[in-house]
């Protein structure tokens, strides 16, 4: 019995910790959407320079989502993996192909 | 008792949602999907940004969107999507009560952000004329941005179902996976806005 009360505060604690960083993912989340807001609202940045840099952050908070808040970062994921990044995979060819269609 | 899978804190396991061959499956099933709907998104994605420009002598992106609301959207969600981790925090430390406090905070932040949505979309219909047949341009943005509040409206529905149905049941580990699998999908869906309030909106102002 005290075992398990003692594996359980073990694990209590470790829950703790782990609630610790998907708080500090959840503030960086915040400091990247409020730059991004503040480049557009702004207006100080041209076009060719806001746009790239917005994708950047964007991609760093989906990264963030993803490895953090969705877990991707644990053990046993690798299927996981497997599976987002083939549908990143058809996602980037589906946006190309589309994009491309505009340009000619 | 024996077949219920209610387990007190002391035994509940350290992973309960991944502790069944049925959770496991549950949640690979659920990433599957999440595959799935990647590609669904961008080929919506993929149609806006070819038709952004084809206003038809409508207002144009950088006129019709407010950066303000939008903020305000995204600040909802984003919010939305901690507090589901909060949940599933509490879901592991075997707090049932707690877990269904933190889905429902979840839930009215949802709530909030599909009414600012709902008020978006009213706005530009009425003050603006842009509709869903004004151009192709309002075409590829209905389609896009109510395909994500439609996601919302669905995830917001099946958050009600689960936490109605188990409210007196407990957490155990036979709706544990039911839980984690809602907060992937409702992390998935502040995913798709992310890019939604990037693509569409800011990158539409500076345009």
């Amino acid at each position: 019995m005290t075992n398990h009360t003692k594996s359980n505060e073990f694990h209590k604690q470790q829950n703790k910790e782990e609630m610790k960083k998907q708080l500090i993912t959840f503030a960086t989340m915040i400091i990247f959407t409020i730059i991004a807001f503040i480049i557009v609202g702004s207006g100080l940045m041209s076009k060719m320079l806001a746009i790239p840099l917005l994708l950047i952050l964007a991609l760093i908070q989906v990264a963030f989502q993803f490895y953090y808040f969705m877990h991707m970062k644990d053990k046993g994921h690798d299927m996981v993996a497997i599976m987002i990044y083939g549908g990143v995979w058809a996602a980037i060819l589906t946006v190309a192909a589309l994009s491309l269609v505009i340009w000619w | 008792m024996a077949h219920d899978h209610s387990l007190n804190p002391e035994t509940m396991p350290h992973h309960p949602e991944k502790a069944t061959l049925e959770g496991k499956n549950k949640f690979l099933g659920l990433w599957f999907f999440l595959g799935g709907e990647t590609v669904l998104f961008a080929s919506l994605f993929g149609t806006y940004l070819a038709l952004k420009n084809s206003t038809a002598g409508g207002p144009t992106s950088e006129e019709l969107f407010g950066l303000e609301l939008v903020f305000l959207m995204t600040m909802l969600l984003l919010t939305s999507s901690l507090t589901s981790v909060y949940a599933m925090y509490h879901m592991k430390n075997n707090d049932f009560k707690k877990m269904q406090l933190w889905l429902g905070i979840t839930g009215l932040l949802g709530v909030a952000f599909l009414a600012c949505e709902i008020y978006e979309f009213y706005h530009y219909i009425h003050e603006y004329g842009f509709t869903f047949r004004s151009s192709a341009f309002g075409s590829a943005f209905y389609t896009l941005v109510g395909f994500h509040g439609g996601h919302v409206l669905f995830g917001l529905s099946w958050l009600a179902a689960i936490m109605i149905r188990n409210a007196k049941r407990g957490l155990n580990l036979y709706n544990a996976p039911k839980f984690n699998t809602f907060s992937l999908y409702w992390h998935f869906i502040d995913v798709v806005w992310v890019f939604i309030f990037t693509v569409v909106y800011l990158m539409g102002k500076v345009a």
